[in-house]
């Protein structure tokens, strides 16, 4: 039996800021996660504000550590293939400290879905530059102004080899819905990128308002790239929002495992033949 | 002759550790016990190389420096070795125009190869062949063992060792007929994969590093014989997360490395004390700090991986010294770890990991242990509190099960907690897993003894116990070899009778000494070597008669 809307509120205290784009996210999932096979839900979170997500939602959950949500959902999936298997990170927890893991993920095409909530600054650290703050952005270790210039998340995830490449707006509650529900049905490595300001630390919601719109339709291959970099995360250009790119590629899990579930295996293996072999 | 020691050297690229272990191979056939180590440098071609060779009616494990026969595939390890040779001892050598010029049997390996038109690595073959005359080992036997062991090009392998063979002149080295079981031969790396495999592990991840590699070679060539999935991943740190995301799903899991990928691995090896998933890591000692000198072996780790990770927990620790011991103790660190919900950590060196042996498996039986599951009835609850800190197990797609793991400090059920009563509960809880440990591994032997008693006792650990059990035993001394490291086990009936006690290790401060110390035993005298070589039989006699006897 599913539980509904209310029965996944776990009976953790919400503790996000009043405005925190996060209750977005929180509410998206939990609507998304109804229809869904729940027993067989995981989700896993780094660490940062994102990731109290999963202490509110009363579904299965490995609260992972800072930048390794990839590599535990890999394991997850790679460990049991029926698990549906949906990360949540940071942008300081996935594209700084384990962007190693988000670019591995998108290369195999591992079957999961991974929701960046990026919010342009360190939340929980109260208030430091991330790898798509702007330049110039003045945080408490960069009271000078950052130096670096952002990256584009999106057009990193097309050359690693996402096939499935996606961002949203925490304040466009039905196009968030809708992205991470197609991400979830997806076979292959999903990436949806949420926009989502920091009331207290990085207040974007004036910005995004005026410039996010949505793209309605997916582009064309020949203009994904274009679409991708109209914002490069910086003061110019419009902010589309939607599916930008999708593709079909065999996954990591379906390669690998071949119909084998480790979780299941329950087996004697005889070794003798092997040591004959090498007598 | 009962125990022969062989030296096979060359260039990399000579083919000298296949030449080695086919050496070995001919040797078993008549009985013996052997263990090869190879001593090459960190490259792919070029240097210096070169493969000892212990054959012995005992079982060995160990080397000597002096060697009865050397085989010289290049100048160099004439340069090297000769001064080595035992009186009454041979060179065998590539007497080509151009290669080794020195005394004793010269054959001409690299005019042989081109004349038969092999290709340059054959000259290995050439030397197996010169190596087969002068042990006077039938030819039968060589033939039998090419076709077993040097799947490709065999016959034309066999025809230029036939060559060899018959240009060659018998040494004073005969092998004999010993009249003992034959026994397979596997490196500790193999031994280390089939314990695993046997006490139920279905995933294996690693990241390539010396000495551990093997492990990871070993694996994804048998993986579909084993049904085993075998994964390489981006770092080490994705090793240990994918690893416990996989445990977390139900899998049974190992990782392999050496000090520098564990080093990655610690924040892992804490995530997993804190979750309380299981997980099983081998770190197969090489000689450090950083790179150091990374395909040569120290025992220098010890009180790393003791210490690893931050915050306070139980672990498991083992440090096998030999191919059977790696064998069961690598299965007891799996089913510890998923009986008692800890890390486990199978403590290897390079001399171990990659040394080749005879392997009893008469010795030893791995049975896979059973984890507490969850019963079905009530709310799960993946913490929940117990009379020894095990919490029963259940897995994400149990329709009557939600499962929460968790790197924070958390409730019974899984969910955050800052409150100082429940952090001091699970903190308790979570130590309490020592005394679960301690009760699972009751019957399994922590220590092991060899040797008569005598007032002088000599403690090691790891692959130096194969140098010092044959040294003890020419010299008439107890030796102790304590297995698990931690938790550590109770001494004292071992050593209740010992007047003056002696630790001989490879590492320059002592770290077995210290550990000894830290449990109360007093420690007379250390035996170290730290030049990154194991201990050798004869070399270790001397030291123990100079500074101890």
């Amino acid at each position: 039996m599913n539980k509904g809307n209310k029965e996944l509120n776990s009976y953790a205290e919400n503790t996000w800021c009043p405005g925190c784009g996060n209750f977005a996210i929180l509410n998206a999932s939990k609507k998304v996660f109804a229809d869904k096979d729940q027993k067989n839900l995981v989700m896993v979170a780094g660490i940062g504000c994102h990731a109290k997500l999963v202490d509110y939602i009363d579904l299965n959950h490995f609260y992972s550590i800072h930048g390794r949500v990839p590599a535990t959902a890999t394991g997850i999936k790679l460990g049991n293939p029926e698990l549906t298997v949906i990360g949540f990170a940071g942008d300081g927890d996935a594209y700084g400290e384990g962007l190693a893991h988000l670019m591995f993920a998108a290369k195999r095409n591992i079957n999961i879905t991974m929701v960046i909530h990026n919010n342009g600054v360190y939340g929980l650290t109260t208030g430091q530059f991330t790898p798509t703050s702007p330049e110039g952005f003045k945080g408490k270790s960069t009271p000078w102004g950052s130096v670096e210039r952002p990256f584009n998340p999106l057009t990193l995830m097309l050359g690693a080899g996402a096939t499935f490449i996606s961002r949203s707006y925490s304040n466009r509650m039905e196009n968030l819905e809708m992205v991470i529900d197609e991400a979830m049905k997806h076979k292959g490595f999903s990436f949806v990128e949420v926009l989502q300001p920091c009331y207290t630390f990085y207040n974007t919601y004036k910005i995004y308002n005026e410039k996010v719109y949505d793209l309605e339709e997916e582009p064309p291959k020949e203009h994904v790239i274009e679409k991708m970099t109209e914002w490069n995360y910086g003061s110019k250009g419009n902010i589309p929002i939607g599916i930008f790119y999708r593709e079909t590629r065999p996954t990591y899990d379906e390669s690998m495992l071949r119909e084998m579930v480790p979780a299941r295996r329950k087996e004697e293996i005889d070794i003798e033949d092997l040591l004959k072999e090498n007598t | 002759m009962e125990d022969i020691s062989i030296l096979v050297g060359g260039k990399a690229g000579d083919g000298i550790r296949i030449a080695a272990i086919i050496v070995a191979r001919l040797f078993s056939r008549y009985g013996y016990r052997v263990f090869v180590y190879d001593d090459y440098p960190s490259l792919i071609r070029g240097g210096h190389n070169f493969s000892l060779i212990r054959v012995s009616r005992q079982k060995v494990q160990a080397n000597n420096v002096g060697v009865d026969l050397i085989v010289a595939l290049d100048k160099q390890t004439i340069e090297k070795h000769a001064s080595e040779l035992n009186d009454g001892g041979v060179i065998l050598f590539d007497s080509s125009k151009g290669e080794v010029e020195t005394e004793g049997v010269g054959v001409p390996f690299k005019e042989i190869v081109k004349e038969m038109e092999g290709m340059s690595i054959m000259r290995n073959s050439a030397a197996l062949g010169a190596i087969a005359k002068v042990a006077e080992i039938d030819w039968k036997i060589v033939e039998e063992v090419f076709y077993k062991f040097l799947p490709k090009k065999t016959d034309l392998n066999l025809k230029i060792a036939r060559k060899a063979y018959d240009m060659a002149s018998a040494g004073n080295l005969k092998v004999e007929n010993l009249n003992q079981e034959m026994m397979p031969i596997i490196s500790g790396n193999e031994a280390i994969g089939l314990g695993a495999v046997k006490a139920g592990m279905a995933v294996y991840y690693a990241y390539p590093m010396t000495p551990s590699t093997g492990i990871l070679h070993f694996l994804a060539a048998n993986r579909d014989r084993f049904n085993i999935l075998v994964v390489h991943p981006e770092n080490e740190i994705a090793v240990i997360l994918m690893a416990l995301g996989s445990a977390y799903s139900g899998a049974k899991t190992m990782v392999g490395t050496a000090g520098g990928g564990f080093a990655l691995m610690v924040e892992g090896l804490s995530l997993s004390a804190q979750s309380e998933i299981p997980i099983t890591i081998v770190v197969g000692q090489r000689a450090a700090p950083s790179t150091g000198v990374p395909t040569y072996s120290l025992q220098s780790d010890l009180h790393f991986v003791l210490n690893a990770g931050h915050g306070e927990f139980p672990r498991f620790l083992v440090a096998p010294g030999d191919a059977e011991e790696a064998y069961y103790y690598t299965g007891v660190a799996m089913n510890v770890a998923w009986s008692c919900q800890v890390p486990s950590i199978v403590l290897s060196d390079k001399n171990l990991s990659e040394g080749n042996y005879s392997f009893d498996s008469s010795m030893y039986t791995v049975e896979e242990a059973q984890p507490i599951l969850w019963d079905g009835k009530g709310d799960y609850l993946r913490y929940k509190d117990s009379e020894n800190g095990v919490s029963p197990l259940a897995f994400p797609g149990n329709k009557s099960a939600t499962v929460k793991v968790t790197s924070y400090e958390h409730d019974q059920y899984g969910i955050t907690t800052e409150e100082s009563e429940k952090v001091a509960f699970m903190q308790q809880k979570r130590l309490q897993k020592t005394e679960a440990v301690k009760k699972e591994i009751e019957d399994i032997e922590a220590v092991k003894a060899y040797g008569k008693d005598s007032d002088t006792v000599i403690f090691t650990w790891g692959s130096t116990k194969g140098a010092c059990v044959e040294a003890a035993d020419a010299l008439g001394l107890k030796v102790l070899q304590p297995i698990i490291m931690e938790p550590f086990p109770d001494l004292s009936s071992y050593i209740k009778d010992a007047g003056r006690i002696v630790t001989v290790e490879t590492n320059a401060t002592g770290q077995l000494a210290r550990l000894l110390e830290n449990n109360g035993i007093r420690v007379d005298h250390k035996v170290l070597k730290y030049n990154a070589r194991p201990f050798f039989t004869d070399e270790l006699i001397e030291r123990l008669r100079k500074e101890v006897l």
